[in-house]
């Protein structure tokens, strides 16, 4: 296999899932206005890094403007047009290490959203075109799993989902949880019902707090499971288990290891022997923002011991 | 000169009706199947083959794609049929000419014997501007230059058919052949039970065999891949294609370097040397040391390392001398030189601007023929004289005269036509048709039956090239038993 194949798969991995998050967080968002009539389009452009581009573009900033703007605007590098283009393009390029199943649903999914481009805004339904986007996000992540080969390439594949994946509910629970909890201190925070359960929403988890805990919604066991519990799919713990397991394949498979593999174990260790008192402790913030670097570190270092540039 | 029946304004032969009693043996059970079939269900095959071509992302971007506005070529869904001892006769004429033009390569770039005998004047290749220097004495596994030939014939009458042009570069188009295929036998099961049809689908697997066997090192399994310029290419598609069918790497120029003569890959697990390259790029930016230095597309170092003979690139460089319009006048006279044997299939009668009685003529018959420049391809630079304005052909006396020697012309043949599915129904278009022919390093020849059928869309249309709004057909070669023309 070639490093440019690793290296587009990676990126593909990482574009499909930042595509599915940001739809899966507008829709929360939205429901959550609907709810409690709360409208914070300037705290999801925060999650983007995207605060100042976004009232450049639409100084009133309403929600409808930030699901435009997160949607089908063109000019925005993060939007799902954007994103998903991103996506297919790497696909394209290795459309001979991808099965037909899995080209064919992503080349679906980019036609359905550049045809929502072309229509007068007016004409676009915000709420169907986000169902459809994680609709069919949730079928190639179908035919990914069940068609592909479980080779090297599939690792790197793998390795650009879950690092997204785990980039993204950093993002998302620092910026929603600060939101409500200014101070980082979980006893002074907003005990609003909506508020939180709209946070364990934009990682699909509001039953499944239900399940595990079986307590009312509280702000440290939201963080809990959104860092720490290797149960859910989208928790840092989980994604970046799912990272290193793949580092580990490819390690066996290619019979060697680097910087790379060790960043990788470390901080899979990093989570999995945490605490989240501790995390309180320390600060929650200060945690999540150092989650973020190590993983943007992590994404470099794979570039250059697999040769992607 | 002398002119056959389908040149000069008669009517075209059609493949399916010209016959007397209406229908030619070939196509009975196509026109059975026409007859019997309620037009509304063909029409909706055919929105279901449009749909399908786009979902599976088979595109092709004429003016280079624009993502989202990538252009599928249109897909006619009535078979083009070609008679067993039609297709027995063209396959010997085309293996014969493949031969010759391998022969004359070897040739060009070697002692240039032919030259000396006095057949082509040596001045012809030197000075032609498709010559490699780089090739001369280049001694390729088998003497083969051309490892895959697209020959563009046509089909005047019931016994005529013309070499139009040679494409001996980077001929593209098989991908549609193997794709047109499959989608007629999801659409059209029962034709296929009662017509036996030649398969096509073991293409691939010849071509990389064809691949394999001309690499210069015979230690281990050769490594194989496909050069690309990459995914704005227009012919992108079949690339990936073709080295997904074939299990091979799909590279571009930035994926290979040189290192101490020899080619590798990059992958994650280091370097990986390469045996066998099958480009899809043109010479001149293959290798920015070698021809452009502004290429980016290339490999450095690559030309060196074909020299060394330590990789093969196919087809090999400086084939342009050999399919160029100038040269193509030569190939009856290099068939006799090289084999000894008469041609099996004619060229098309062609005037030359270069010559003074020639160029009088064209001159004069400018409504009425088709002049094409000589470097020119995809139909572009060309005037078809019956179907052009007063003013379109004035424009071009004047380019004509400017440089006499950029042009050729061929009269107007009247290509045979096959039904179409257009708006209005069922007619008549223009077709013409490519088959691919791949020659193995033992000098073998193996020829897919069929090959690909570019029609004309546009009533009265003679131009099928896919940039100018032509499309394609799926091409049936009928087997051997029942399947003649008479």
């Amino acid at each position: 296999m070639l490093s440019s194949t690793a290296k587009n798969l990676y990126w593909m991995g990482r574009y499909l899932h930042r595509a599915k998050n940001t739809a899966r967080v507008l829709e929360s968002t939205q429901r959550m206005a609907l709810q409690s009539g709360a409208s914070e389009a300037g705290t999801v452009a925060d999650i983007y890094a995207l605060r100042t581009e976004f009232f450049a573009r639409h100084p009133q900033g309403t929600l409808d403007d930030l699901v435009d703007f997160m949607t089908l605007d063109d000019t925005n590098p993060s939007s799902l047009v954007s994103t998903v283009r991103a996506a297919r393009n790497n696909a394209r390029a290795e459309r001979n290490n991808l099965t037909v199943d899995v080209w064919e649903s992503l080349n679906a999914l980019w036609l359905d959203v550049a045809t929502q481009t072309r229509l007068p805004r007016a004409a676009v339904d915000r709420g169907a075109l986000l169902e459809m986007v994680t609709k069919q996000t949730t079928m190639i992540a179908g035919a990914t799993q069940s068609t592909l080969l479980r080779d090297d390439a599939y690792c790197f594949l793998q390795i650009g989902s879950y690092l997204e994946r785990a980039d993204n509910t950093t993002r998302v629970l620092d910026v929603k949880f600060h939101r409500l909890c200014p101070d980082g201190d979980p006893q002074h925070g907003s005990a609003d019902y909506y508020e939180w359960s709209e946070i364990l929403a934009c990682v699909g988890a509001v039953r499944t707090y239900r399940r595990i805990y079986r307590s009312r919604i509280e702000p440290t066991r939201v963080a809990e499971l959104m860092v720490l519990r290797r149960d859910l799919p989208r928790s840092v713990h989980h994604c970046l288990w799912q990272v290193d397991l793949s580092m580990r394949e490819l390690a066996e498979t290619y019979g060697t290891r680097g910087e790379a593999d060790r960043q990788a174990g470390a901080l899979h260790a990093h989570v999995r022997y945490a605490r989240i008192e501790d995390v309180f402790e320390a600060g929650l913030r200060p945690y999540l923002e150092d989650l973020g670097l190590r993983m943007a570190q992590l994404s470099d270092e794979i570039g250059r011991q697999f040769l992607f540039e | 000169m002398e002119v056959g029946s389908g040149m000069g304004g008669t009517a075209a032969f059609d493949e399916m009706r010209s016959a007397p009693d209406g229908v030619r043996a070939p196509y009975r059970a196509i026109a059975g199947w026409l007859q019997h079939t309620p037009m509304t269900a063909i029409e909706a095959k055919r929105r279901e083959v449009d749909a399908f071509y786009r979902r599976a992302g088979i595109t092709f971007g004429a003016y280079g794609a624009v993502d989202g506005h990538e252009t599928t070529i249109p897909f006619d869904i009535i078979p083009r049929v070609i008679a067993a001892d039609e297709w027995a006769f063209l396959e010997r004429g085309l293996s014969q000419r493949v031969r010759a033009l391998n022969a004359f390569l070897a040739d060009a770039y070697g002692q240039r014997e032919i030259c000396r005998a006095g057949i082509i004047p040596e001045a012809q290749l030197l000075l032609n501007g498709e010559f490699a220097p780089l090739a001369q004495d280049l001694k390729l596994p088998g003497d083969i230059h051309v490892h895959i030939a697209g020959i563009d014939l046509v089909r005047v009458g019931e016994k005529e058919f013309y070499v139009l042009e040679d494409n001996v570069r980077t001929p593209s188009g098989i991908s549609y052949v193997l794709e047109n295929r499959e989608v007629m036998m999801r659409l059209a099961p029962e034709l296929f039970a009662r017509m036996a049809v030649r398969p096509v689908a073991s293409y691939t697997e010849e071509l990389l065999n064809t691949l394999r066997s001309v690499s210069f090192s015979d230690d281990g399994e050769p490594n194989v891949v496909l050069l690309t310029p990459g995914h704005y290419n227009s012919a992108y598609f079949e690339h990936a294609f073709l080295a997904d069918e074939m299990g091979i790497e799909l590279v571009e120029g930035t994926d290979l370097f040189v290192d101490e003569g020899r080619v590798y890959m990059r992958t994650p697990r280091g370097p990986q040397r390469v045996d066998v390259i099958y480009r899809r790029i043109d010479d001149s930016f293959l290798d920015p040391l070698a021809f452009r230095p502004d290429s980016y597309l290339g490999v450095p170092g690559l030309i060196g390392a074909l020299r060394m003979g330590r990789v093969n690139v196919v087809n090999a460089i400086g084939n342009g001398v050999a399919d160029d319009k100038s040269t193509y006048l030569y190939v009856p006279d290099m068939i006799r030189f090289y084999l000894g044997e008469e041609p099996i299939l004619s060229n098309v009668p062609t005037w030359r601007g270069d010559r003074a009685d020639d160029f009088k003529y064209m001159l004069e018959h400018l409504p009425e023929i088709v002049v094409k420049e000589v470097h020119g391809s995809g139909g572009k630079g060309m005037l078809v004289g019956p179907t052009s304005t007063k003013a379109e052909i004035e424009e071009f006396r004047g380019l004509l005269k400017a440089r006499p020697d950029a042009y050729i012309a061929q009269p107007t043949l009247a290509l045979s036509t096959c039904p179409t599915f257009v708006d209005a129904g069922v007619a008549p278009r223009h077709v013409d048709l490519r088959p691919f022919i791949l020659s193995r390093r033992t000098g073998e020849v193996f020829i897919t039956p069929g090959g690909l059928t570019r029609v004309a869309l546009k009533e009265g249309s003679l131009v099928v090239n896919s940039s100018q709004g032509g499309g394609t057909k799926d091409t049936w070669v009928l087997g051997g038993r029942g399947g003649d023309t008479q």
